[in-house]
């Protein structure tokens, strides 16, 4: 079922959990506990997705077509067979780099106004 | 781990499905990697976290849902819109006959404690009848009172009316003189200012209603003290009572001190009060009766004179009403509950018949990884989309209709004429709803999810699924009887009116205006003062254009049924006037040309029957029968109120008290031969003229000589003699107009059942129908066996809705006037009405069977 909206910006401001399940997703198919963990890894610790909020995200996502399962798997040593394994789509790549952009302008802001370090 | 699997049924069941092994599997690792203490913690966290989550997820399938419920049904506007005007007939024709019968019927007065609260009047000995049957002399209330121990207090009150003036123009009230206790024992305090009490005896102390101090005073909350004119005696305001407040009538708009003097305790037999008592806390309603039962029965041992027949009447106050608005109103929620039933059965037969035409979409969608608990959530979701948004039209529609039913509530209760809408209409609402949601919606829902999977995909329309059909037939014949109760019912009630209204009245109502224009004491306590102002009157009324006659009489019959007196005649004992009364009336000359009663012997009362004169009367048929039944009367002589009288003239009888009960023999005296001091009830009031052409313009012609005759004398009342009659059977008119809507609505319904049946089964068997007339069979046959089709289950209908309409027609006996509940010529034409709407329902399926050929079919495969 796809959303009948396709237009990236509509879906903007993304909701935190699913842009970082989508920056989790952009490099490789992973499944649900593994993005737990990516996003754990990339924040230091700092986002613990709940399996509740993941899931749900993931649900809402699918539906939005911004991932979807995928049937290819990885390496066999890798694959765990109970596992669903889910793919970014390029709606899905777009609507991300829509929001990273929409974040970077955000970020412009409030560097202007001293709101913010110069550099990081 | 269990307890979390647990936890996980919060989720939709589908979200579970696809996700809880994983979610499991996560926490299991994260319980196996944590230490004891961040168990505890990981619990907590878990539980936190499914609390926040589950109700989302439900929320996001339920968007979801709801957009898809929007789309499909805007594809299918036809069918939703069907649906939805279906269930708000249910819902609004329910919501509104029960709210009102629970107003009526059940709602507890606007009085704190109100079921403490009890009237008392005298009634027969033998008892029966309902409500104030005589009003209680003076000194029989005051024996009563000091006699009985069941009530905290009892207070006397009359009804009355005065004329106001000051403020616009002069008005006529309708109020009520009250005893000081009076408003202690009701117990509602004054929304400004005080209540009546002790000591305001002589002080012309009046308390307004909220109605009156709107609409005469403007709301302002500087009335208090204001002095007004009552019949041109100064009072003075000194509350205002709350809007919900009505005593002892609806109609009640000012109370002023009740005066007993002590001549009014004197004759036992001059009965003009009513009484209201609070029950002592832990005595029920059937021991005061009893008490008081006794304690008439000692005042009748006592006074045998006058009290020899004289028991009490009590009542509680709620029970102030014709026992016929009960039966009505439960013939009417009877009749709303036929139609709920029958749109539930017509719902529920569409939602099939939808569920028919999607099952292969639903079989697709079913295929295509939508478990069964999704796709009945989806049609649930749309059952109650339709059922809400009907439900709320309903609401509308109950909302409107409302006052339709005011002429159902008893004016007698001290109740508003309809009742608002509040939370109990609404939860009444909210109920029938749910009950066609979870009844009629729900099931054809679930139905239809459970038969997808490969039945459908595999089932062409070749197959109609047999059982879904009996079940469809089954709701249509369900539909058939009770269209078929409702028309036989309404059938009886239409006979019933009928017969009402064909009874002769006594007088000829067509182009008569009538109005009231009552003149006040103390200011015309002279009868040469009130003989004037009549001459003054007719004398100018009758100089109209287009007027043929016009005279004054005490009261209208029907309006005012009481006016009941006692007659003496010479050389017979004396007769118990309660018994053996007359009804009597003060009227000028012209009166009985005006009303169109028709004089059968002697002469009319005319100018000349003035107080010097030998008094005389003209009596009714009905009279002569009674005192000298096959003697002349003219020129016969009895007595009354210690006058003797001689008979001039026989009119014929009247329906003095309503078209549907007894009338008493009646009397007329002629309006100069008053006797003095004669309370101003008896006065000459409503003018009657007979005219000829339009009386809109007569209006204020007539309005301008009263004017002349005396600028402070209130008009009131103006309306047309058929408009009074018409009032005799405004009730019954009014619930046979709601019955005989909802039966329309009914064999409406009930005929597009059984089209959309057979509309449905002509098309699943076209294609053996197709074989048939391939295999030689001639069309005409093939249209008879749809026909017959549509018989069958009309008879199905039919003959169980005859039973149950002959048991609701014993059950309303008592509103049949006489008609037998079985009535034939009834039954036949509703069981003929019935047998049309199947031929209608029939004939386009038949036709459609009929022009099926072979070839059509063939292709269609």
């Amino acid at each position: 079922m796809h959303s009948a909206n396709t237009d990236a910006e509509s879906l903007l401001p993304l909701p935190s959990a699913t842009f970082h399940i989508l920056v989790a997703l952009a490099d490789e198919d992973r499944h649900g506990y593994a993005v737990i963990k990516d996003v754990a890894a990339r924040t230091d610790g700092a986002l613990r997705l709940s399996p509740g909020t993941l899931y749900r995200s993931i649900e809402r996502m699918l539906e939005q077509g911004l991932i979807r399962e995928t049937s290819s798997r990885p390496a066999k040593d890798m694959d765990d067979e109970r596992r669903r394994y889910y793919r970014i789509t390029p709606f899905g790549r777009a609507v991300a780099m829509a929001e990273a952009r929409r974040l970077a302008q955000m970020l412009a802001l409030a560097r202007a106004s001293g709101l913010a370090p110069r550099k990081a | 781990m269990r307890i979390y699997r647990l936890l996980l049924h919060l989720y939709p069941a589908s979200f579970r499905a696809d996700y809880g092994e994983e979610m499991a599997a996560i926490f299991r690792v994260r319980l196996r990697d944590a230490g004891r203490a961040a168990r505890v913690a990981l619990w907590i966290a878990a539980l936190r976290e499914v609390i926040v989550n589950a109700p989302a997820v439900h929320w996001d399938i339920l968007k979801q849902d709801l957009r898809f419920t929007a789309r499909t049904l805007g594809r299918a506007r036809g069918f939703a819109l069907t649906a939805i005007m279906v269930t708000a007939l249910g819902v609004g024709a329910n919501t509104a006959a029960f709210s009102v019968a629970d107003f009526v019927l059940f709602r507890s007065l606007a009085f704190p404690d109100p079921d403490r609260l009890v009237r008392l009047c005298e009634g027969p000995r033998t008892g029966g009848g309902w409500g104030c049957m005589n009003q209680l002399s003076p000194a029989n209330f005051r024996d009563l009172k000091a006699m009985s121990t069941s009530f905290d207090d009892i207070g006397a009150f009359g009804n009355d009316a005065v004329n106001l003036v000051g403020g616009g123009e002069p008005r006529r009230l309708a109020s009520a003189r009250v005893a000081p206790e009076v408003f202690a024992i009701l117990g509602v305090p004054p929304a400004l200012g005080r209540a009546l009490q002790a000591g305001d005896e002589d002080t012309g102390a009046v308390v307004i209603g909220h109605g009156l101090w709107q609409s005469a005073f403007g709301g302002d909350a500087g009335v208090l003290g204001r002095t007004i004119s009552l019949n041109g005696g100064p009072y003075t305001i000194v509350g205002v009572m709350p809007p919900t407040f009505y005593f002892p009538s609806r109609e009640s708009q000012l109370w002023t001190v009740l005066r007993l003097r002590q001549d009014d305790f004197e004759d036992r037999a001059n009965n003009f009060i009513e009484a209201v008592g609070r029950l002592k806390h832990g005595v029920a309603f059937e021991q005061a009766r009893t008490e008081l039962e006794v304690l008439a029965a000692r005042l009748a041992r006592d006074y045998p004179a006058t009290n020899a027949e004289t028991g009490v009447s009590v009542f509680r106050m709620r029970d102030n009403m014709s026992p016929r608005f009960r039966v009505m109103l439960t013939a009417l929620g009877g009749a709303t509950l036929c139609l709920l039933l029958l749109t539930c059965a017509n719902l529920a037969n569409l939602l099939l018949a939808r569920a028919a035409a999607r099952e292969r979409e639903l079989a697709v969608r079913a295929a295509l990884g939508a478990g069964e608990e999704r796709l009945v959530r989806q049609l649930i979701t749309e059952s109650v989309i339709l059922t809400l948004a009907g439900g709320a039209a309903g609401v509308a529609l109950a909302a409107a209709s409302v006052p339709f039913f005011s002429s159902l509530v008893p004016p007698t209760l001290p109740i508003a004429t309809q009742p608002g809408v509040d939370a109990r209409v609404l939860g009444l609402a909210a109920l029938f709803t749910a009950l066609t949601a979870v009844g009629f919606g729900l099931f054809p829902a679930v139905r239809a999810a459970r038969r997808t999977g490969f039945d459908a995909l595999r089932d062409s329309a070749r197959a109609g699924g047999g059982r879904k059909q009996r079940v469809r037939a089954v709701l249509v014949t369900v539909e058939v009887a009770m269209s078929v109760i409702l028309l036989i019912t309404s059938g009886l009630l239409i006979r019933a009116v009928w017969r009402v209204q064909a009874i002769d009245p006594g007088f000829t109502p067509a182009s008569v205006l009538t109005l009231k224009t009552a003149l006040p004491r103390p200011k015309y306590d002279s009868p040469v003062r009130r003989n004037e102002f009549y001459q003054r009157v007719l004398t100018g009324v009758r100089a109209l254009p287009g007027v043929q006659s016009a005279g004054f009489t005490s009261g209208l019959p029907m309006v005012v049924t009481g006016l009941i007196t006692g007659v003496e005649i010479p050389g017979e004992e004396v007769r118990n006037y309660r018994t053996n009364g007359v009804s009597h009336r003060w009227v000028t000359p012209q009166y009985f040309r005006s009303m169109g009663i028709p004089l059968l012997r002697g002469r009319d009362l005319d100018d000349g029957d003035t107080g010097d004169r030998a008094w005389v009367a003209v009596v009714s048929a009905s009279f002569v029968d009674r005192f000298w039944p096959g003697q002349d009367p003219i020129g016969k002589t009895f007595r009354h109120r210690d006058a003797t009288r001689t008979v001039v003239g026989v009119v014929g009888n009247v329906k003095v008290r309503g078209l549907e009960r007894t009338s008493e023999p009646q009397m007329y005296l002629p309006a100069p031969q008053i006797p003095e001091a004669q309370p101003a009830q008896f006065d000459p009031k409503d003018l009657v003229i007979r005219h000829a052409g339009q009386s809109a313009a007569l209006v204020s012609a007539v309005r301008q000589i009263i004017r002349a005759a005396d600028p402070e004398q209130p008009i009131s009342n103006v309306r047309t003699l058929e408009e009074v009659l018409a009032g005799e059977t405004a009730s019954r008119r009014a619930q046979l107009h709601v019955l005989g809507v909802l039966a329309v609505v009914a064999v409406l319904l009930a005929g597009v059942g059984i089209y959309g049946l057979l509309a449905y089964t002509v098309s699943q068997r076209s294609q053996e129908i197709g074989v048939r007339l391939a295999l030689g069979a001639e069309p005409s046959r093939v249209g008879r066996m749809i026909f017959a089709d549509g018989m069958r289950l009309a008879l199905l209908g039919i003959v169980p809705g005859v039973l149950a309409a002959y048991a609701a027609g014993r059950a309303m006996s008592a509103l049949l006037f006489g008609i037998a509940p079985g009535d034939p010529a009834t039954f036949a034409a509703g069981v003929g009405v019935a047998l049309l709407m199947t031929l209608a329902g029939s004939l386009v399926p038949a036709l459609r069977a009929v022009r099926v050929t072979p070839m059509s079919v063939l292709r269609a495969e």
